[in-house]
């Protein structure tokens, strides 16, 4: 179908950026001005490819397209691209999230500003990969790889205790990916191939299928991430530079909801089906702990870090419930929450970047003077909260209502989030924007800048039109969804009636 | 001609919000400004001299209901706001008239597919828009009541400089409440539900400045997704049992549920039991019933025009409109028709204790809106849904009228609330007087007033029903009634007769503008021509012909509560006689008897006009503990459990081994990532290749 390598097209243009700012050497102001340029033109174009991936998508078919195959390693062992309708939305967000990363950066980063950009370059690149690989060994480098540009952000361009955060993520996030590469190899042991399609067709014994299922959940539930191994995205947050968090929230985390959707379900369903109380129970504990824990918090970010929390606590859960409504919402609410999250630390980036403080305390009375920023900050708040008519809602409401058809329980508790999630938003929201403007501090707050505007404005659009019509999204990976469930089920079934049997 | 009554007003509330949006951003500088004009100090920019804001005229809204502190300049676009918004709503006003003979007696039902809104395999919801009568109902008293609140809003906020603001949110929330009406799916009314409440927060937050009024929105908003919370397992419920949220595939599928049970957390409930409960969960918290009423009297720190639209006349029956509309489940499970019931007959006698005792006038009024939605359950308990949606129907006209008579006499004491504070208004404000009069008649269900035929068919209904809790409704409303009379002659009598208590407003109280005269004129109409006319329709012979498959109503109800008893049938009346003559007694001839009254019973005071103390007991088992409880899960949890025995404890030894060993610069950090990305790809290539081949 298509003449050219597209996909590899979308997943390493941002690396040839990368380079070219690499070239243009300099510290001077008009170097920095270039580097800020190449990197903003690098991701709209990578975005421009990608939109092209989605008009050639063909959203019938449930397998892999754009595929790519080359020798690589050893046998077994290719280069294989390929999306389905499950990674390619996660594509799409991460090149469209991109360009709004660099224009918060415009003026925030004056420091290194050549090397935070190819950071940000490089760290685009792995991410794409992390989607569209289809080999095991791909996957691994892409997504370990991802560690090092984030790590980088957060340790050279983030707060006062960047270096704890960095640690913390570094070794949390490293800890999980040991256990998977072991996974990774007693797969390739068992079936003679890291090819992830073929691995998916292959069967995988009963009691490799536990412990592979479990090395792999040690490392995606930490990306996730899900209780009790969140500890480190609080920290990571706040010291993240605005940018940082943006791509943290948005993109890295789904990296970990991808590779249950990838590995856990269709590669080891019995353990998947096995481990699912477990999966659900970890899931309404997140949810309900830190939606508690963020009703406490005195960091803006630091609530928005927990509540993601939460929010990625209703995917996981929708996921494992492995039915049609359920997956899908799981796709859904991975795609809502890296449009609102991210937009929520733009929010917040934007006036740390006024008052170099993200203490709530230090706030209040913003609507007074800044009535722009209140309404976008109210959209996004909303979103969060899961007002229905935002694209919140409806991720939230199908992963519940797949959730409910398999474990009346975990729907149960989960639903809790929905009242904690209005009672800490909208206090977040009061104690910011909402009260009298009597801090002698606030005074002088401007409100958005065009330039600010242009990043918060597409998201609301787009908060609201997924919200009201999130039929292009849905649609595309309706197919894909549609066959792991199906596959899913089959082998669920198929185990159930040998166990009858014997 | 449906289409049109539900987006004008969304296209109203976009328009204004628009010109809010503009005028704002025009007296506020944007950070642009500031790097091109450097610094111009606290808000004065140049360009924008003429309509900055004065930076003290922020801090004067604490106290009264109105900001009428040192005053901003309105918000430019003022006027074309107030007129855009009101003229579209008059105009979906109109249509929603046309709409009710159309519908009602012309037997036109519509059915308009808009989008595809949520399409997952088998779940598949529209966007739709859904008319029979019960809707046609609903839609005519939204837009009426919302098209003489905009009215009155021109005259009652023209002190005000956010003006486009308020009236956006007005109009966006007859947009929401309008899509809650017409919803063919429990998505949709989801929808419609939480929008209304997404509204209700943000009017009743409107003096945003005032902390009071934060509270009472966050309140109003939590509380109501308690309910939504029961709500939304509802409808995961339904779904789980039907694979459908369309409200006709729902009612089809609906006889064959029962007898069918639902494992719900150890409980083994019937299915239909289990669903309509969870639903009715979503209506007490919308319709402020027993338990989640708290929210509904703080409401009233927001605009007194929105609590006569949203908190006396519409939001608040969203929930006795969502059991109308399930009316089809909740007649299959007379199980959940009983904790209906109870629930009416509860809220209406405790809601009604509680405004004998208290002092704002809105507050009272509130009081009684609550129990007023008691009285609608009550009737939907015993499945009378057409003699409730009656209710519903005459009390947004004398109910609005209230509250909006009562925002004319806070507008005429420069917006002093506290009745014990006016006294003999009458000759200052003839007109307002005279319409509360008209209020008061019917709310107290006077013979012939709108509220004598509605009212009474409740407390019949309820003496006529099966219910197991039929007699006890039938017994709280009777109190009710007579509870309903003294409280409300009570604050006619302090507020417009005795002595002035405070000879300075006194003085200055003066009518209102017209603006504000004739919506409340055109309500007090209203509740008259309300009963009578309308009386067969819903409560008598032609609620077949009227409603057709709209409700499913028990079907003998109608039947039975016309043999009722005479002296049955007369009780309300006498009872209402009753307490105007306490009342009268009260606070016209003996003016210390009330005063002594609290005195010897300070208990019983104290309980009352501390609403029975809910405040207190919710923050006492909910708000603290969860407050608590986030603040250990955070400290101990989070911070010493997880983070003590996992990477603090690991990477605090890493950090004192190399911080001996080098100043941690970025450069190290460069090479110690460099170092794990290294050693990762070492430890693959060694496993692949060494031990993957043998």
């Amino acid at each position: 179908m298509t003449t050219w390598p597209i996909l590899s097209v979308t997943t390493f243009l941002p690396l040839v950026g990368a380079l070219i700012v690499y070239l243009s050497r300099g510290d001077d102001e008009a170097s920095r001005r270039n580097s800020r340029w190449i990197a903003l033109w690098t991701t709209l174009i990578t975005f421009a490819v990608s939109v092209i991936l989605v008009m050639r998508f063909d959203p019938s078919n449930p397998d892999f397209q754009f595929v790519e195959k080359a020798n690589w390693l050893a046998t077994g062992i290719t280069y294989h691209m390929g999306v389905d309708g499950i990674s390619l939305p996660l594509v799409i967000l991460t090149t469209a999230v991109m360009p709004f990363c660099i224009i918060a950066s415009w003026k925030a980063i004056t420091s290194r500003v050549r090397e935070y950009m190819m950071a940000f370059l490089i760290l685009e690149t792995l991410m794409i990969g992390t989607f569209s690989a289809l080999d095991l060994v791909l996957f691994y480098l892409f997504f370990e790889g991802g560690l090092i540009p984030m790590f980088l952000i957060i340790g050279v361009w983030g707060g006062p205790r960047r270096v704890y955060a960095s640690f913390k993520f570094f070794l949390y996030t490293l800890l999980g990916s040991v256990l998977m590469l072991l996974a990774i190899m007693a797969l390739y042991w068992n079936g003679g191939t890291t090819d992830i399609p073929t691995l998916m067709h292959t069967a995988v014994p009963r009691s490799l299928q536990t412990w592979a299922w479990l090395a792999f959940f040690a490392s995606f539930a930490v990306k996730m991430p899900m209780w009790p191994v969140h500890t480190w995205l609080p920290d990571a947050h706040v010291e993240a530079p605005t940018a940082g968090s943006v791509v943290l929230a948005a993109i890295l985390l789904k990296m970990g909801g991808y590779g249950f959707l990838r590995f856990s379900l269709p590669m080891f369903p019995l353990a998947s089906h096995d481990f699912a109380p477990l999966v659900f129970t970890l899931s309404a504990i997140a949810i309900i702990y830190t939606s508690l824990v963020a009703l406490m918090q005195e960091d803006m970010k630091k609530l928005i870090a927990y509540s993601s929390v939460a929010h990625m606590g209703f995917v996981t859960m929708g996921i494992f419930a492995g039915t049609m409504q359920g997956v899908a919402g799981g796709v859904f609410q991975m795609i809502s929450h890296g449009i609102v999250s991210g937009a929520l630390f733009l929010c917040v980036g934007i006036v740390y970047d006024r008052l170099h403080t993200r203490e709530i305390a230090a706030y209040g009375g913003l609507v007074n003077r800044m009535p722009l920023y209140a309404m976008t900050f109210m959209v996004f708040t909303m979103a969060n909260v899961g007002l229905p008519g935002t694209s919140g809602f409806v991720g939230e409401f199908m992963t519940l209502l797949g959730t409910f058809k398999v474990s009346i329980p975990t729907a149960f508790f989960a639903s809790f989030g929905v009242i904690l999630s209005a009672a800490y938003a909208l206090w977040l929201y009061r104690k910011v924007v909402f009260g009298a403007l009597v801090k002698p501090s606030l005074m002088s707050m401007k409100d958005l800048t065009f330039r600010e505007c242009l990043t918060l404005f597409p998201m609301i659009a787009l908060t609201i039109l997924f919200g009201v019509y999130p039929k292009p999204v849905l649609d595309m990976s309706a197919a894909s969804v549609q066959q792991l469930v199906n596959n899913y089920n089959t082998a669920v079934t198929a185990m159930k009636a040998a166990a009858l049997l014997q | 001609m449906v289409q049109a009554i539900v987006f004008l007003p969304l296209l109203g509330a976009i328009l204004a919000g628009l010109i809010a949006l503009v005028g704002a951003h025009a007296r506020n500088p944007s950070g642009d400004e500031v790097e091109h004009h450097g610094d111009h100090g606290h808000g004065h920019g140049g360009a924008h001299a003429s309509t900055a804001h004065d930076d003290h005229g922020h801090d004067d809204h604490g106290h009264d209901d109105h900001g009428h502190g040192p005053v901003e300049p309105p918000a430019a676009g003022s006027r074309a706001a107030e007129l855009i918004t009101t003229a579209l709503l008059f105009v979906s006003a109109a249509l929603s008239w046309m709409t009710l003979v159309d519908v009602g007696f012309m037997h036109h039902d519509y059915r308009i597919q808009l989008l595809p809104w949520i399409f997952s395999g088998d779940l598949q919801v529209w966007w739709t828009l859904r008319v029979d009568t019960l809707t046609a109902v609903m839609l005519v008293v939204v837009t009426t009541v919302s098209s003489l609140v905009h009215l009155y809003s021109i005259g009652y906020m023209d002190e005000d400089p956010n003006r486009p603001r308020f009236f956006g949110y007005l109009s966006l929330f007859t947009f929401a409440m309008l899509m809650l009406v017409t919803a063919d799916n429990l998505v949709q009314l989801f929808f419609g539900w939480e929008g209304v409440g997404l509204a209700s927060y943000l009017l009743i937050g409107f003096w945003y400045q005032k902390p009071s009024a934060n509270a009472a929105a966050i309140k109003a908003f939590v509380v109501n997704r308690v309910g939504d919370f029961g709500f939304a397992l509802g409808i995961f419920a339904i779904f789980m049992l039907v694979g459908s949220t369309d409200f006709e595939t729902i009612f089809h599928a609906a006889p064959g549920l029962t007898g069918k049970t639902v494992n719900f957390l150890g409980w083994h409930a019937d299915a239909l039991t289990l669903t309509c409960l969870l639903l009715f969960m979503g209506a007490m918290g919308k319709s402020a019933q027993f338990l989640l009423h708290t929210w509904l009297p703080d409401a009233m720190e927001g605009p007194t025009p929105v609590s006569a639209l949203i908190h006396a006349a519409t939001m608040v029956t969203a929930g006795v409109f969502m059991v109308a509309r399930l009316s089809p489940l909740f007649e299959l499970a007379p199980n959940a028709q009983a904790v209906v019931m109870f629930f009416g007959a509860t809220t209406a006698f405790f809601a009604a204790t509680i405004g004998l005792v208290q002092n704002d006038i809105k507050r009272i009024v509130a009081y009684s809106t609550c129990s007023q939605l008691g009285y609608m359950f009550v009737a939907m308990g015993a499945g009378a849904y057409s003699v409730g949606m009656f209710h519903l129907f005459t009390h947004a006209f004398f109910k609005a009228l209230l509250f909006l008579g009562s925002g004319s006499v806070i507008y005429a004491m420069h917006h002093e609330q506290d009745i014990r504070n006016m006294g003999g208004l009458w000759k200052k404000i003839p007109y307002t007087y005279a319409v509360m009069v008209v209020g008061t008649l019917a709310l107290t269900g006077f013979p012939l007033t709108a509220g004598y035929f509605s009212k009474d068919a409740i407390i019949e209904s309820a003496y006529a029903s099966h219910n197991p809790f039929g007699v006890y409704g039938f017994l709280m409303t009777i109190v009710a009634a007579g509870l309903t009379s003294f409280y409300s002659w009570r604050l006619i009598f302090k507020t417009f007769h005795g002595e002035p208590h405070d000879e300075h407003h006194y003085e200055a109280a003066h009518e209102a503008p017209l603006w504000i005269l004739i919506p409340i004129g055109v309500l007090a109409v209203g509740s008259f021509v309300a009963g009578l006319p309308f009386k067969e329709l819903f409560a008598g012979h032609g609620v077949e012909e009227f409603f057709r498959e709209s409700v499913k109503m028990n079907p003998h109800i109608i039947e039975e509560m016309h043999h009722i008893p005479q002296t049955i049938a007369f009780l309300p009346t006498v009872m209402m006689v009753l307490g105007f003559l306490v009342s009268y007694l009260f606070y016209i001839r003996r003016p210390y008897l009330p005063v002594e009254l609290a005195k010897t019973q300070p208990m019983l005071y104290q309980f009352l006009l501390n609403k029975w103390y809910f405040d207190e007991l919710y923050d006492l088992t909910f708000v603290r503990p969860a407050k608590w409880i986030g603040y250990q899960l955070w400290k101990k949890g989070d911070g010493f459990i997880i983070d003590g025995f996992g990477p603090d404890g690991v990477s605090a030894r890493v950090l004192d081994v190399t911080r001996n060993v080098v100043k941690i610069q970025t450069g190290y950090l460069y090479h110690y990532a460099f170092a794990m990305l290294i050693g990762a790809a070492g430890l693959i290539t060694w496993f692949m290749f060494g031990f993957g081949g043998q």
